[in-house]
């Protein structure tokens, strides 16, 4: 299988480890071997190890070390956010932030609504099940 | 002596300076950075104390790498004492600044001579190093004869350090950096749970290790 996610200028990764961790950035330039020049929108430039970054599949067009405002204007012409967010993993991770968020009552009302859902799937199943024996 | 071949471009100085200079530059690091520099960066300036034959004596600036001011000041007497007859009690210690970098988001080359002692014997030594601050590229550099060459902290002396421009760095493993359409693939994920409090000893399933 021929790799697909490069280190490259443009690369959008996700902060795996850290105090970041969860931030989208962009790399913005390569140090050495192990660490890549790293920003963000809301960020102050700087240099993280590529082991805390896990490559995503979106890749934006940006000159070499660009200036904050290109580096935001490239970010919004691609569309970052929204890629992200409508991406599978994306999906995921608000999923996941979204239920660490909840409290008691927000997990009385899920555990409901799963009772709920599986009530109605087992009617259809019983449904199916009886025209099929028919 | 030192060799005194400079190299073109650069900030890095020799070791001794007759003026004295005072300047502080203090710029606060970004949130990504290795904040947590090992090493620091330290000028000291001193000069012998004065006495009836000399009244103004000839002052000397040293930049050192450190843990800490205090322990600047006793390598600047060491270094003094090696070339100069002054040493820490006929002499003062007129300033100790921290050297903060200037530019700490922009990623440089930086090129250090060294000289180490080995098991054998003296030697010297040029390396390169690629990182946005000095400090960092020093903690780097002990951190590799360490590892490299097993020289540990209090056998290193920095003789010089200097940012080369691109053009002309000496080796192959930081040119290789020095091209503008970098890519590369990341071969070997490691999987790291998000946080050290979240390690376990046995996990349920292997890890997937493409990235």
């Amino acid at each position: 299988m021929p790799f697909k996610r490069y280190v490259e200028i443009g690369r959008v990764a996700l902060v795996n480890y850290g105090k970041d961790y969860g931030r989208l950035v962009v790399i913005v330039d390569v140090v050495d071997q192990n660490r890549a020049l790293v920003d963000a929108p809301d960020v102050v430039r700087g240099q993280m190890n590529f082991k805390r970054l896990s490559l995503t599949d979106i890749k934006i067009d940006i000159p070499r070390l660009p200036k904050k405002k290109t580096l935001i204007a490239a970010m919004e012409a691609a569309d970052v956010k929204n890629k992200w967010e409508n991406s599978s993993w994306g999906r995921k991770l608000i999923v996941q932030k979204r239920r660490a968020a909840l409290n008691d009552f927000d997990r009385f009302k899920v555990m409901l609504a799963r009772i709920k859902r599986g009530g109605a799937i087992q009617q259809e199943l019983a449904k199916l099940k009886k025209q099929n024996a028919s | 002596m030192r060799s005194s071949v400079q190299p073109p471009a650069l900030h890095g100085e020799g070791r001794e300076r007759g003026k004295r200079k005072k300047r502080r530059r203090f710029l606060g690091l970004p949130d990504f950075a290795m904040v947590a520099f090992r090493f620091h960066q330290y000028q000291v300036v001193g000069r012998a104390l004065p006495s009836p034959t000399d009244e103004h004596p000839r002052i000397y600036r040293m930049k050192l790498w450190t843990t800490n001011e205090v322990r600047a000041k006793s390598k600047f007497w060491y270094f003094l004492r090696k070339l100069k007859k002054v040493k820490k009690s006929n002499g003062q210690v007129l300033a100790i600044n921290e050297i903060f970098e200037r530019k700490p988001t922009k990623i440089k080359n930086y090129g250090i001579w060294l000289r180490y002692q080995s098991r054998t014997g003296y030697h010297n030594m040029y390396k390169e190093f690629r990182d946005t601050a000095l400090n960092g590229a020093v903690e780097h550099m002990y951190n590799e004869m360490a590892s490299r060459h097993r020289v540990r902290y209090h056998c290193i002396q920095i003789i010089k350090t200097a940012t080369i421009p691109a053009k002309l760095c000496k080796r192959e493993s930081t040119k290789q950096f020095h091209n503008s359409k970098i890519k590369f693939p990341l071969v070997f994920k490691k999987v790291r749970p998000p946080s050290r409090k979240l390690k376990t000893t046995y996990k349920a399933s292997r890890p997937n290790l493409f990235m």
